[in-house]
């Protein structure tokens, strides 16, 4: 171990090092080049000296594992490893965007601002918990910002992948982390858990949101273990001006429990996306901590706010879906409504911790854009909403299980598709009207969708008898449904 | 080069062919096979020929505790298995016992030991079923990776550079980084018996180029080797288990 001196100039399996970015504890950061790959690279090259912390070397091999396996807009693109034999290193894009430190000299921001950022980063996690990874260390320093806004998640040492061994678990007496941002159930040594990252993110959104940070930023065991017990004062309190729906949503992430936490970091950004929806519960409400009765019971009593066990990470993404129903509201289509309406009800009843967002696509026709389309297009759209609601009605969903939406575009196929897109859909599911001239002639939004769709895509279309058919008469009851995966 | 590992046959000739067809065609270049060809299942000559095969084109074979028990009865065996080796030792001909008789107890190759059971070169058959057991037998021998079988439930150990042991469960199709700096112990899963609660034959393959290990699960006829065994007049709980994997 050891090898070449790492510097300036020096020359390690053709990359060339330049300046250095950032020289830490644990690692250094190079930027380098090499003839046969696209610039900026950055090499990190572990701290390996005498009395080094073992920590660092086994969080950079758990790096070394981890990054090549990982892929997409949300994570640098890896390139290259060096052989720990000769010279441990990795080497990989350098993302051209700037930190999350960048808000900091702002703090306090707008409620809107913390959402949206808030939501560019549960959709990062959301894409790494699906790789099977857990983060385990997200802070401002740690999620840049692409260029076309996406946030990307940086620096792997602490990370657990569900399907490797974790060469961090029980290594050392302390659990690792950044103090101000680990999940309860990190502190006792949980490494397993997505859910831990929803509650780091709460802890940015808090900071965000109010310029102070919920938990202190304990020096020792003890005063992490605070966190255990001791709920942070409400937002609300130190920021009069935040609004209800996010305080609700910072203290959901902020939840000892995972289980009280969003099931996942896609369902969290759908309602950092749509304010208006998010159910308000008691959470919003708080306007200081819980009682020192109520502290101490929950200090030295067991109780059921503890963490309990995790279970797979990306098991945890399959289990709750996002699920978009799209549901045409025309009269002629009740039985269609409700073969739809039936479909969902079975998904919901085998995956309990899915959601379901119920799509109108009120189509306005390019042409027709005029001046009065606002008190007239707003009353469509409240008027579809009422219907939407009335759809659902039969379903029987609690508040924050189910919202509504209608999306004005003069192409639904296009709308439906670009709405799956960004609010990480997992299965769209949608009728499919009779067979008619202008279907045949236009193309039919169900077989576009499907053609398209970034997920599974379930049309679900009436048995026609034979005879009906024939006669070009209109659909019988039955439901037949055909899958997309 | 693709090294595949195969452990605990057993006799099961759906399961091995299944394997083997499975490691051809991820372009395995070299065989290794951690004993116990024979005991349990129902075609033991046919298995033990087969091993004989591979061997004469270049595979490496170690001995397994059953394969030892038909040359020596003094083997401790569990009631069901004594009745299967009684069995077996009347089906398998004078080269075959031979080849069996031969066989060492484990094999250096390069960097990487193949034993069957444990490190130990005495025949003692010790179970490496945890990371305690797994981490002795790393300090009892100098190699950087060891792979054996016996257990029957695939498992991998592995010392991290604060000197702490790891113990951890492989997902199949998943390619697992070993570090050529790090030291690591590798239990295949059965072939022609698993245990751990899936049917599907066990073994893996190693990139000793990339040095990544894969464990595989290969669906086999497990209702064909069952019937075998049922027809042989072997002990029912043997032919039984193989549809459970227990």
């Amino acid at each position: 171990m050891g090898g070449a001196r790492v510097g300036p100039g020096a020359v390690i399996d053709g990359f060339t090092i330049g300046r250095l970015v950032h020289g830490g504890a644990m690692a250094n950061l190079w930027e380098v080049s090499h003839a046969g790959f696209e610039p900026p690279l950055l090499m990190k090259v572990p701290v390996l000296s005498e009395g080094a912390d073992p920590a660092a070397i086994v969080s950079f091999e758990m790096e070394q594992m981890i990054l090549p396996r990982l892929s997409g807009p949300h994570v640098p693109r890896f390139i290259a490893a060096g052989d720990f034999a000769v010279q441990p290193y990795l080497v990989m894009e350098q993302v051209p965007g700037p930190s999350m430190l960048r808000h900091l000299p702002r703090l306090p921001l707008a409620a809107r601002e913390v959402a949206d950022l808030g939501a560019t980063i549960a959709v990062a996690l959301d894409d790494l918990h699906r790789q099977h990874v857990v983060h385990l260390d997200v802070k401002p320093s740690n999620v840049l910002t692409r260029p076309g806004g996406e946030a990307v998640l940086v620096d792997f040492g602490l990370s657990r992948h569900d399907q490797l061994p974790d060469l961090m678990a029980e290594q050392f007496r302390l659990p690792y982390g950044t103090a101000p941002y680990m999940a309860p159930e990190q502190v006792l040594g949980e490494r397993r858990d997505p859910r831990s990252d929803q509650f780091a993110l709460g802890v940015l959104m808090y900071f965000f949101a109010t310029g102070a940070r919920p938990f202190g930023d304990p020096q020792r065991l003890a005063g992490l273990k605070r966190r255990l017990w001791r709920d942070p004062v409400p937002p609300r309190r130190l920021r009069p001006g935040c609004p209800p729906w996010l305080q609700e949503i910072i203290l959901r992430c902020l939840e000892v429990n995972p289980a009280w936490r969003y099931p996942t970091a896609a369902q969290l950004a759908f309602e950092l996306r749509h304010p208006e929806q998010v159910r308000l519960t008691a959470r919003s409400e708080r306007m200081r901590r819980d009682s020192f009765t109520t502290v101490l019971r929950r200090r030295f009593q067991e109780d059921s706010s503890r963490p309990g066990r995790a279970g797979a990470v990306a098991g945890h993404a399959a289990g709750a879906p996002i699920v978009a129903v799209a549901i045409d509201l025309a009269d002629t289509a009740p039985p269609l409504a409700e073969a739809l309406r039936t479909h969902v009800a079975h998904i919901l009843g085998s995956l309990p911790g899915a959601r379901v967002a119920c799509l109108n696509v009120l189509k306005q026709g390019v042409l027709t854009l005029d001046s009065d389309l606002d008190t007239e297009g707003r009353n469509k759209v409240l008027q579809r909403l009422v219907e939407l609601r009335h759809w659902a009605g039969p379903l029987d969903l609690e508040e924050g299980r189910v919202s509504f939406h209608v999306l004005e575009s003069p192409h639904p196929a296009a709308a439906l598709l670009r709405y799956a897109r960004d609010n990480r859909v997992d299965h769209i599911i949608l009728g499919a009207r009779a067979a008619s001239t202008r279907r045949t002639l236009l193309g039919s939004v169900s077989g576009e969708v499907a053609a398209h769709a970034p997920c599974t895509v379930t049309v679900v279309r009436l048995r026609r008898h034979a005879a009906a058919e024939a006669s070009g008469a209109s659909e019988e009851q039955d439901g037949g449904t055909w899958t997309v995966g | 080069m693709r090294i595949a590992l195969l452990a605990d046959i057993h006799g099961n000739r759906e399961a091995f062919e299944a394997c083997l067809q499975d490691a051809r065609r991820r372009g395995c270049g070299q065989v290794v096979l951690l004993g116990d060809y024979v005991g349990y299942g129902a075609d033991p000559a046919w298995t033990v020929e087969k091993v004989m095969e591979l061997v004469g084109e270049g595979a490496l074979a170690v001995l397994g505790n059953h394969d030892n028990a038909v040359g020596d009865w003094k083997e401790d065996l569990t009631p069901d298995a004594e009745v299967a080796i009684t069995w077996t030792r009347g089906q398998l001909g004078a080269p075959a016992r031979r080849f069996l008789a031969a066989l060492p107890m484990g094999i250096e190759d390069g960097e990487r030991l193949y034993v069957h059971a444990n490190v130990a070169p005495a025949r003692r058959w010790s179970y490496l079923d945890g990371l305690d057991p797994a981490l002795r037998a790393l300090k009892a021998c100098r190699a950087q990776a060891v792979f054996c079988g016996h257990v029957h439930v695939p498992a991998l150990y592995g010392i991290t550079a604060s000197g702490k042991g790891i113990a951890f469960r492989p997902v199949p199709g998943v390619p697992i980084p070993l570090p050529r700096h790090r030291r690591w112990l590798a239990v295949l899963g059965a072939v022609g018996q698993p245990r751990d609660g899936g049917t599907a034959a066990s073994y893996a393959l190693l990139d000793a180029d990339l040095a990544e290990l894969t464990y595989y699960r290969v669906p086999y006829d497990v209702q064909a080797a069952s019937a075998k065994i049922r027809a042989a007049g072997l002990p029912d709980a043997l032919a039984e288990r193989l549809g459970k994997g227990r």
